[in-house]
């Protein structure tokens, strides 16, 4: 269990001042200057060395990420695109950060932004978090007096500015590349790589995209060091992790908590509990919408971490975990998420867009149990038609969750197939 | 030079190509939608997946640039079953109506469903419907059927310029739509051949012809001076439909709208049989022995100084090299082909040719466009020049009518006194003509259809020597002509000899009563009135193939053959000469035009010493060379050319007032009547009381 004097987002629940005043209580912007000090190579060397992973979801090494980008500056300027669009079903991290601790976050856009040589940094934040945009909006105007960023940032001579861009509220632009052309003005639709972001970004330019939280943990770890981070968690899972709790449990949160903590502890100790006890779960989703559920036999003993959850199918996504008792229709459940899936949909390119809509389809035929047994396993085969031969993630994402079900709740599918045959027959 | 291995071949491609076309290279062929060779890559069909070694998802080969070392495979059953994956989802919500769809036949989702697709559908849902949108009088659509691979949305934003269509909506509810009103563009007929499915489909040719049941013609397009390489598509005697054919130098693989649908023009208003003037002053229709014999009636002791020869805008070089031997033997040397009466030099040919080319106009990187509207006068050398504004670099001046070419310009002025600031080296456009390494210009018709043209095209060429236009192998001195005879006209001297009065000169000579007999080769766009009311002005002989402003001035009218009725020899306006052919026969007793005139001339008693195509094209290569060289480009040696003198300070304005209706086989044409009326070109109509 995490201890105390390893936490992170010390503020995450809002309990502190969330301006300046008492971000710098909390340690924020101290002695930026010497972070900036050490030299580009040698803040992309110790998240390297970290082995920091993204936390947006697909967990990519971020010094690896920031090393993609050119070292010398040359006319194209290059930028850092800090992904707050959280959209994710049952994800809820980055709010939690950009309304309680929006310093910790402007503070790892000057310290990955300078390691990246990027002169400019744009944070993409979803409509609906007016409050929260608002917020890091103050927070920005405040380090600007205070001489934080803008021009000679913190002192350091590096002139840095950050702007504030307020999505509209789609899902898709959450994908970094529909992100992208949604900050340029443009439709929300992804973009084929290759190019990467890195060479061929916002405006042409080479430009790296990271989530609100891997940005906020970077000057943490630089401040106490690589060691300090991979002494937490598991190898190639290291550091703390804000984990979002949801569904049935009895006290739903965010926590801050190390990598690889088991699954039972963090819903036991840290939620509550679920409702009804642990023998009441029925299944989890460990990692927001996009990712297989777990059954609970799986849930006793699982790791909650990137590399396990992937071994079990299932991956940790936004580490986003959905609790389901079983009170819950499972079925029901995934043809909601199927539903989310079909509606957010870009529409640029045809498994997904034709997919989606054809997994909701039969989605919803399978909770009355109205379809044939084939239908299961042409289900099936739609969705691995989908999976990977999309333009962006959002095929795999829309097609996981369906293979979860099937992969672990087949029988209950086909008992209910059984069953409106035989209500059929018998109103006949 | 990157090495790669495709299903096991190892081939060695061109640096920033793609895996799809290195797979057609290898001789691999992989199916598309989406993917278009001139349009920007969208990647969204996801049909062109291939498996990468090394990556762990199939790729698009469309988007995928080639790797050194990259090993491709695209005959894995991984590759089947993707592609039958997505022909699947393409399939389910696309209307099963082949039969009453009219790409039925060349429709790349049918075809493509024959390689990957399967016999029955497993998708039990119900269709997707999509609402019809309204694209104008030329472009039907049944969006049901899109496919949403964007072709035409990129085809309209990229090569037409015209942002009107785009794609709206997220997922199943995506649609392409437009503006609700007609396509502003002249080249939106292309965007029916770019669509893949049965979407977007010609609206005149709807449910006329099956594909299979055409006869296809390879044949010049005469609309315009450009030359485009056409296919004439025929059912029996009857023009179905005109589609473009690939020709890199000249239109690439667009056409125009008119190009495209002037061709139900071809079936109204024709001509079928020679017409006399009676007695009463009507036209009577007589045999081709009484037409020719009330001909030689009137020609009987007539001198040659007293009859005149005009040729028009769609004649062939092979009518035009009879004609002017006519009157040459009949000794006239009153000929001219500039019926508007263009102050073109014909003494050299670098002076009236488009001599950069077309494709040239992709090396150049400055260009003064002096008295046209290139969009309306030559739509394809307007795509060109939007290319070229699209790759960066490109500095536009214009002088002229104020017009969208949909690339930004400066405009330079409306005038001759504009010409002459840049011709002194003045303003901000002479110094980026001056800094440019490849600048040219582009005249139009605006400029030399007028009194003082001499004096314009003068002022043009010494603003093409002050600036270094003409340089080494360089030659950036252009005109864009507007008529497709009028290269060939001037080729083979089709203009005033010693002494001989020019179009002014002949209308001036037949008011003054010193024209007697006037031979129309097609002349039908200069004012009829100056040749008096029939029976009163001279003996007009019409030979053509409409029943236009000509025709009904006639004393005699000769049917003739339009352009699809002929084999015949046009040269374009970069002095590329082409040879159209025959795809469907004259209707009732029009012949093609140079028969005509041979027969003719034996009933005149001075016989033309050919007797088949071969003989007289031997005639044309012998009057000049450059008919020997068939699809080529001579570069014309530079010379003295214009007349230097005052010119008025009268703007320049572009013949053309209807990009629509220009000859008269597009007056002609229904369809571009609608057109016209859609863009509001013609004249208002008055109301008719019952319209609200």
């Amino acid at each position: 269990m995490l201890q105390d004097k390893d936490r992170i987002f010390t503020n995450l629940y809002g309990q502190d001042d969330w301006s300046l005043a008492g971000a710098r209580r909390r340690g924020i912007w101290d002695d930026t200057k010497s972070l900036l000090a050490r030299g580009r190579e040698q803040i992309v060397e110790t998240v390297k060395e970290s082995g920091l992973r993204g936390r947006g979801g697909a967990g990519f090494p971020t010094g690896l990420k920031w090393s993609f980008m050119p070292k010398e500056t040359s006319e194209r300027p290059s930028y850092l695109v800090v992904n707050a669009d959280e959209s994710e079903p049952g994800s809820c991290k980055d709010r939690e950060i950009l309304r309680n601790d929006p310093h910790r976050l402007l503070e790892g856009c000057l310290v990955a932004g300078f390691a990246m040589g990027a002169g400019a940094c744009y944070i993409y934040i979803r409509g609906e978090y007016f409050h929260e945009g608002s917020q890091v909006q103050k927070a920005i105007d405040e380090a600007y007096e205070a001489g934080l960023i803008g021009k000679n940032a913190s002192g350091s001579g590096y002139d840095y500015d950050i702007y504030l861009h307020r999505g509209a509220g789609a899902y898709i632009c959450g994908e970094e590349t529909a992100l992208l052309e949604s900050l340029e003005g443009k439709k929300g639709q992804p973009r084929l790589k290759p190019p990467f972001p890195a060479a061929v970004g916002l405006y042409g330019c080479p430009t790296t995209i990271n989530n609100v939280e891997t940005i906020a943990v970077t000057p943490e770890i630089l401040r106490r060091g690589a060691e300090w981070w991979t002494a937490l968690g598991r190898p190639n899972n290291t550091g703390t992790k804000i984990f979002s709790v949801s569904g049935h449990v009895n006290k739903p949160l965010n926590v801050e908590e190390e990598m690889g903590i088991p699954l039972k502890e963090l819903i036991e100790k840290h939620a509550g509990g679920v409702i009804g006890g642990w023998d009441n779960l029925l299944a989890v989703i460990p990692g927001g919408s996009s990712v297989p559920c777990l059954p609970a036999p799986t849930c006793n003993t699982i790791l909650m971490d990137f590399d396990s959850l992937r071994e079990a199918q299932s991956g940790l996504g936004t580490a986003a975990v959905i609790v389901m008792n079983k009170s819950t229709d499972i079925v029901d459940a995934i043809a909601r998420l199927s539903h989310f899936y079909m509606h957010e949909s870009c529409g640029q390119c045809t498994p997904c867009r034709e997919g989606t809509g054809w997994m909701y389809r039969v989605m919803t035929r399978l909770v009355r149990g109205d379809a044939e047994m084939e239908e299961i396993d042409t289900l099936l085969d739609v969705t691995y038609q989908v999976e990977g031969h999309t333009i962006c993630a959002l095929g795999d994402a829309a097609a996981w969750p369906v293979q979860g079900l099937l992969r672990h709740f087949r029988p209950e599918v086909e008992r209910r197939i059984l069953d409106y045959k035989k209500t059929q027959a018998a109103a006949e | 030079m990157p090495k790669l291995t495709i299903d096991g071949k190892e081939i060695e491609v061109a640096d920033g190509m793609t895996v799809l076309q290195a797979c057609e290279l290898a001789g691999v062929e992989i199916p598309r939608f989406c993917y278009h060779d001139r349009l920007s890559v969208a990647g969204n069909c996801r049909m062109c997946l291939v498996e990468m070694e090394r990556a762990p998802k199939p790729i698009a080969s469309c988007a995928m640039p080639v790797g050194e070392g990259m090993v491709i495979k695209t005959d894995t059953e991984k590759v089947t079953k993707a592609r039958q994956g997505v022909m699947e989802f393409l399939l389910i919500n696309h209307p099963l109506d082949c039969p009453i769809c009219d790409q039925g036949g060349e429709c790349d989702l049918q075809d493509q469903a024959m390689a990957y697709g399967f016999d029955r559908s497993r998708y039990q849902e119900n269709k997707r419907a999509v609402t019809e949108k309204y694209m104008g009088p030329l472009i039907k659509t049944i969006m049901t059927r899109c496919i949403q691979c964007t072709r035409c949305v990129r085809f309209a934003t990229e090569i037409a310029g015209v942002e009107e269509i785009g794609l709206v909506n997220r997922g199943e509810h995506a649609e392409i739509t437009t503006l609700e009103q007609a396509v502003g563009s002249e080249l939106s007929g292309n965007m029916v051949d770019v669509c893949p499915v049965g979407a977007l489909t010609s609206k005149p040719y709807a449910f006329m012809a099956r594909p299979w049941e055409l006869r296809k013609t390879d044949s010049i397009d005469v609309m315009d001076a450009v030359g485009s390489n056409v296919r004439i598509d025929t059912r029996g005697r009857e023009v179905m439909r005109v589609l473009p054919r690939l020709h890199e130098d000249i239109n690439e693989e667009w056409i125009s709208d008119k190009t495209r649908h002037a061709c139900d023009g071809l079936a109204r208003q024709r001509l079928d049989q020679p017409y006399l003037r009676n007695t009463e002053g009507r036209l009577e229709a007589v045999s081709w022995a009484e037409a020719f014999k009330a001909i030689a009636a009137r020609f009987q002791g007539l001198g040659g100084d007293r009859m005149a020869a005009i040729a028009g805008d769609l004649c062939d070089a092979e009518s035009m090299m009879a004609l002017k031997d006519l009157m040459t033997g009949l000794g006239s040397e009153n000929l001219d082909c500039r019926q508007d009466g263009a102050r073109i030099d014909a003494s050299s040919r670098a002076g009236y040719l488009f001599n950069s080319t077309i494709a040239g106009i992709e090396q150049a990187d400055a260009v003064l466009l002096i008295g046209t509207n290139p969009r309306w006068e030559g739509a394809l050398v307007n795509a060109r020049l939007r290319k070229r504004a699209l790759m960066g670099g490109f500095a536009v001046g214009l002088i002229g009518q104020q017009v969208d070419l949909t690339y930004p310009y400066d405009y330079l002025g409306a005038g001759p006194e504009s010409l002459t600031e840049i011709a002194e080296g003045r303003g901000a456009f002479a110094e980026v003509l001056e800094k440019a390494e490849r600048p040219m210009l582009i005249l139009g018709m605006g400029a030399l259809a007028r009194a003082d043209g001499a004096a314009v095209l003068a002022a043009a060429r010494k603003v093409a020597e002050r600036f270094g236009m003409v340089a080494g192998d360089w030659n950036g001195f252009n005109v864009l002509h507007t008529a497709a005879s009028r290269v060939a006209g001037l080729d083979l001297g089709f203009v005033p000899g010693a002494g001989g009065r020019d179009v002014e000169g002949i209308l001036q000579g037949a008011e003054e009563g010193a024209i007697e007999a006037v031979f129309l080769l097609g002349a039908d766009e200069f004012d009829m009135s100056r040749l008096g009311q029939p029976g009163q002005g001279p003996f007009v002989i019409y030979q053509g193939h409409h029943g236009d402003a000509g025709a009904h001035r006639a004393d005699v009218i000769l049917p003739g053959a339009a352009y699809p009725e002929k084999n015949a020899t046009y040269v374009n306006t970069e002095g590329r000469v082409q040879l159209a052919r025959l795809a469907s026969f004259p209707p009732g007793e029009a012949r093609e035009d140079w028969t005509i005139l041979r027969a003719l001339s034996e009933a005149l008693g001075k016989r033309l010493p050919y007797d088949n195509l071969g003989e007289l094209r031997q005639r044309l290569i012998e009057a000049n060379p450059v008919f020997a060289a068939v699809d080529q480009v001579e570069p014309a040696p530079w010379a003295d050319f214009g007349k230097e003198g005052a010119m008025t300070a009268a703007p320049f304005v572009s013949p053309v007032g209807n990009f629509y209706m220009t000859d008269p086989i597009s007056r002609a044409s229904e369809t571009m009547a609608q057109c016209t009326e859609a863009f509001g070109l013609g004249a208002k109509r008055g109301a008719t009381g019952t319209d609200g």
